[in-house]
């Protein structure tokens, strides 16, 4: 059976360092199944995450020379074996241990979405919606929230636009002096995965939500210069810049640079209001 | 000691998967405070692998179906050993619980008339999975995840609860540790629900996770719960089988549910060959009816591939062990067919089907998206060009924690359970699509009663020894010096003796055989060392683990060893029939008795009201 070596990272917040383990290649074989094979017989306690080991439930994100993947779907034919294959953690989160960061930043932006909030149903007391207005939004839902989009993007890995949260929720973005006269420079970035998660609200046929202030103002989707990254990385394969990015800027811009639309806002309100006014004329006659 | 952190909530829920999110949810809209915990990360558990659909007699694809009907599919898919309160309840219920996920931002394939469409599955007389794709199940769970964090619960992910602790009879908390540091941590609470899921890692061939080690199972055991059922393991006919490191990946019945079909080394539709008596009447007569079933002819009768999952997993390994298996030990399943040109040539209206399906190619992409891609990543196949191999995998447990089916509480004043870790409504074999409605009904159910319990209870006092003793025994497997067992060597010993000995096919000779082995088993368990320190520390997590395998993998062997015939999932080959006068009317209990020993007895099935009774007769 032939060989291969592994360069893993084995460290922890406090440093670590590159460790050689070698494992049997056998056909088929993915990379998780050879950090298993070196848990199993060289390592008890190197730390990584998976859980369903076919590509759905996005844990076992990780640097596999060098590139962002799933390591569950990353098929060791794939990848010569000739030379020693490094496995590192993905870069742009906290190291916890091993191939294992600290990923509670995103559910904390995660939070900050304002959830879902439905029209009024129908008579029957259930929704209509045709298959093809709902294509679009089911593509950002099938995010398995593996965070390599967010791994990959240079906002947060090399700009670590990783702001608190908590304190953006507030207004109070980290490193705005008191009562200074300029804007804070934003210090969060939602990151490609919330943006799409957004998308997937605002695009929603039944949402009557309005989440532009927070993608323009805590999110600070102005940041993107859509270099897709993202979109590369994606291992669902969705059209994060296309499809999601790109139609919300616009929308932003729409909604806070055009005139026209200033104008609009100011007559008949923001998104929800509008809903109710656009039905008046009719209430009118 | 060491030191820990401590929590207090009115209720508990243990597991973030479907149950416990939906238990969650309902006990938060109960106005107590609520704390939610699971062993990965939040959005990471089982539920998020389910594929196929959530079972709902919603009536949008067809308007013959009714709670009736799912009522009288489940019980007859569980062969009449199933909780008829249960399977009532799920049957009325999980329509509102369907469109309730919708109501909180769900979005479901849709009709052509806009409404949530629904498709077929083995044993579910009209098409009644409402789904996305196939990959429902992550469409669930972030629907309730996205929601639940919302209702004010706390979540704390990657802990793992490794005791439950009372006071005299009732529940008063639960202990455990930070996967990250380490650390210990307390929770006090009034009430706690488990939905801590499945077993499936007592065996060899599984489509489940590394979280499926029976904790939920075994920490009731151990708190005094009874264990119903447990010699039902289901053994899903489709998982892969090629290449090795994949084996037991699940494929998803929805395969079969839109037209693919099974067939042997010769070519032959097998199934059609093998027809049980009680499906007759439901089964459509040639491969015709099926496609055109599948396809949403309401005069035609389901395929014969989408038979019960118990009987379609025999026949397969039947097909195997004779010799006409597939190249690599399994069947081929087949939706490649639809793309011939000639397809349909042997039908009388081949016309009829071919309209209904212009663009095969895209129409299966479209259906089945991740099985296009899982095979396409993992086993290098294009399935819109050529079949898949699949062979019997480890998938399921109808076994669980005993609890009342109105409000799941179990025998322990407090302890509540739901989803997969609980029993009853599935009787010997569950039908595809029910589990995930099953984690929204009596997921509700049990946050709901939780709840109200809580509200009703003042808090529970909690023992330091108890605390402590947990404490010693999980750093025990730390500092052992006489260690000299690997953990992960003794899970994969398990594993074998459990897949060989009480797998698909058992007899009562195998079965002590595995007893035997598991008591070895268990005392080396006592001697596994954990390497390393106690940051994240996989190994020392797996020391722990075993103590709940091996609880389950007995209680599983011994229950198997009573029921002396075969019903549904269990199939002994020392007892081929099925014997409805000794066993139709009762289910099997283990428990734990007062020194320690796990202890037997048969618990008579709970009697059917007349008007159900009715409804199964109509149903026939
Ligand atoms: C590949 C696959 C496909 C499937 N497809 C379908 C389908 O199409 N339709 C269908 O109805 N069913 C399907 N099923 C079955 C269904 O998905 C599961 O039965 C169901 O999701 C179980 O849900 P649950 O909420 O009970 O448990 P899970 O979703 O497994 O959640 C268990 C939770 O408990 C936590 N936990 C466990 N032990 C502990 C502990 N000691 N301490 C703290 N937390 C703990 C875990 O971390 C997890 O959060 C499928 C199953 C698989 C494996
Ligand atoms: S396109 Fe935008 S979000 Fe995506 S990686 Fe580039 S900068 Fe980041
Ligand atoms: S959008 Fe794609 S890359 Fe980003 S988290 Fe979701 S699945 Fe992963
Ligand atoms: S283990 Fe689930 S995506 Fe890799």
């Amino acid at each position: 059976m032939p060989q291969a070596t592994f360069k893993v990272y084995r460290g922890d917040r406090s440093g670590g360092e590159f460790k050689d383990y070698s494992a049997d290649i056998s056909e088929g074989m993915v990379v998780l199944d050879a950090i298993h094979q070196i848990q199993a017989t060289q390592a008890p306690d190197l730390a990584c995450r998976w859980n369903c080991k076919a590509g759905k439930c996005g844990s076992c994100s990780a640097e596999i020379n060098g590139k962002p993947r799933l390591m569950c779907m990353t098929r060791m034919e794939t990848i010569p074996i000739d030379q020693p294959v490094t496995i590192q953690p993905v870069k742009t989160f906290p190291l916890i241990k091993d191939l294992v960061t600290d990923v509670s930043w995103n559910y904390k932006i995660n939070k900050m979405i304002p959830p879902f909030r439905p029209k009024p149903p129908e008579a029957d007391g259930t929704w209509r919606m045709a298959q093809e207005e709902v294509d679009r939004v089911q593509e950002f839902r099938k995010c398995i929230e593996c965070f390599l989009c967010q791994d990959v993007c240079h906002i947060l890995r090399d700009h670590h636009m990783l702001g608190d949260p908590e304190a953006a929720a507030a207004g109070t973005a980290t490193g705005t002096a008191p009562g200074a006269e300029t804007e804070a420079p934003p210090e969060t970035f939602g990151g490609p995965r919330f943006m799409i998660r957004v998308a997937s609200l605002e695009m929603h046929p039944l949402d009557t939500d309005d989440r532009l202030p927070l993608l323009k103002d805590k999110l600070n989707i102005g940041l993107c210069n859509i270099t897709k990254c993202c979109t590369e990385v994606c291992p669902e394969h969705i059209k994060i810049t296309d499809n999601g990015i790109i139609p919300l800027k616009e929308r932003v811009v729409d909604e806070f640079y055009d005139p026209v639309m200033w104008l609009w806002r100011k007559i008949f309100g923001r998104k929800d209001e509008r809903k109710t006014l656009q039905q008046l004329p009719v209430v009118a006659k | 000691m060491d030191s820990y952190e401590t929590h207090e909530h009115d209720v508990l829920v243990i597991g973030a998967g479907g149950a416990g999110l939906r238990a969650a949810i309902e006990a938060s809209a109960g106005g107590v405070s609520v704390g939610l915990v699971c062993k990965s990360l939040l959005g990471k558990a089982h539920t998020v692998m389910a594929e196929g659909g959530i079972a709902a007699a919603l009536a949008n694809v067809d308007e013959r179906d009714s709670w009736k009907v799912h009522f009288a599919d489940t019980m007859r898919g569980g062969q009449y050993v199933n909780n008829w309160r249960m399977a009532e309840l799920h049957a009325k219920e999980a329509p509102d619980r369907v469109r309730e996920l919708e109501a909180w931002g769900a979005v479901f394939d849709r009709t052509r008339d806009g409404r949530i469409l629904q498709r077929n599955f083995g044993g579910h007389r009209y098409p009644r999975l409402a789904h996305v794709g196939d990959r429902t199940g992550l469409e669930m769970i972030r629907t309730l995840q996205d929601h639940g964090i919302h209702q004010g619960m706390s979540v704390y992910m990657e802990c793992t609860i490794i005791a439950l602790l009372k006071d005299g009879d009732r529940i008063a908390g639960a202990f455990g540790y930070y996967r990250e540091k380490g650390r210990f941590v307390l929770f006090r609470a009034k009430a706690i629900v488990l939905a801590t899921g499945g077993v499936g890692k007592a065996f060899k061939i599984t489509s489940n996770s590394w979280e499926y080690t029976g904790d939920g199972h075994s920490l009731a055991y151990r708190a005094g719960a009874e264990l119903l059922d447990m010699e039902f393991v289901q053994f899903h006919p489709t998982g892969m089988v090629w290449p090795p490191s994949v084996r037991g990946i699940l494929v998803t019945e929805g395969v079969r549910g839109e037209g693919g079909i099974l067939t042997n080394s010769k070519g032959e539709r097998f199934m059609y060959g093998d027809i049980p008596d009680n499906y007759k009447n439901q089964t459509a007569k040639n491969p015709e009816e099926g496609m055109r079933y599948c396809l949403g002819d309401k005069n035609c009768n389901r395929p014969a591939e989408l038979l019960t999952r118990d009987h379609v997993a025999r026949c397969i390994r039947r097909e195997v062990r004779e010799g006409r298996g597939s190249p690599h030990g399994g069947v081929f399943l087949d939706v490649s067919w639809l793309t011939h040109s000639d397809a349909f040539k042997d039908f009388k209206d081949p016309a009829w089907c071919k309209e209904r399906i212009t663009n095969p190619v895209e129409h299966i992409k479209k259906k089945l998206p991740s099985m296009y891609h899982q095979f396409k990543e993992l086993g290098g196949i294009d399935i819109t060009k050529e079949p898949m191999e699949v062979g019997p995998t480890t998938h399921y447990v109808m076994g669980g924690i005993r609890v009342d089916a109105d409000s799941q509480m179990s025998r322990v004043p407090g302890l509540f359970a739901c989803g997969e870790c609980a029993a009853g409504i599935n009787g010997a074999n569950r039908l595809g699509g029910n589990s995930l409605s099953d984690l929204l009904v009596l997921g509700k159910r049990a946050g709901e009663y939780a709840a109200r319990y809580a509200k009703e209870k003042s808090a529970g006092q909690i023992h330091n020894d108890q605390i402590e003793a947990a404490a010693r025994w999980a750093l025990s497997f730390m500092d052992q010096p006489a260690g000299d067992e690997n953990p992960y060597k003794v899970q994969q010993d398990l594993q074998e003796i459990m897949q060989d000995l009480v797998g698909i096919v058992r007899v009562e000779a195998e079965m002590q055989k595995a007893l035997g082995e598991i008591e070895k088993l268990k005392d080396r368990a006592r001697r596994v060392k954990a390497v390393g320190n106690r940051e994240y520390n996989p190994g020392w997590h797996t020391c722990m683990d075993l103590l709940n395998l091996m609880t389950v993998s007995e209680a599983i062997a011994k229950a198997a060893i009573e029921r002396k015939e075969s019903r549904g999932a269990q199939f002994r080959d020392d007892f081929p029939a099925k014997n409805d006068a000794e066993y139709g009317k009762k289910n099997t209990i283990i428990s734990q008795a007062g020194d320690g020993t796990m202890q037997f007895r048969w618990e008579p099935l709970p009697e059917m009201p007349d008007y159900l009774k009715q409804v199964i007769e109509d149903q026939k």
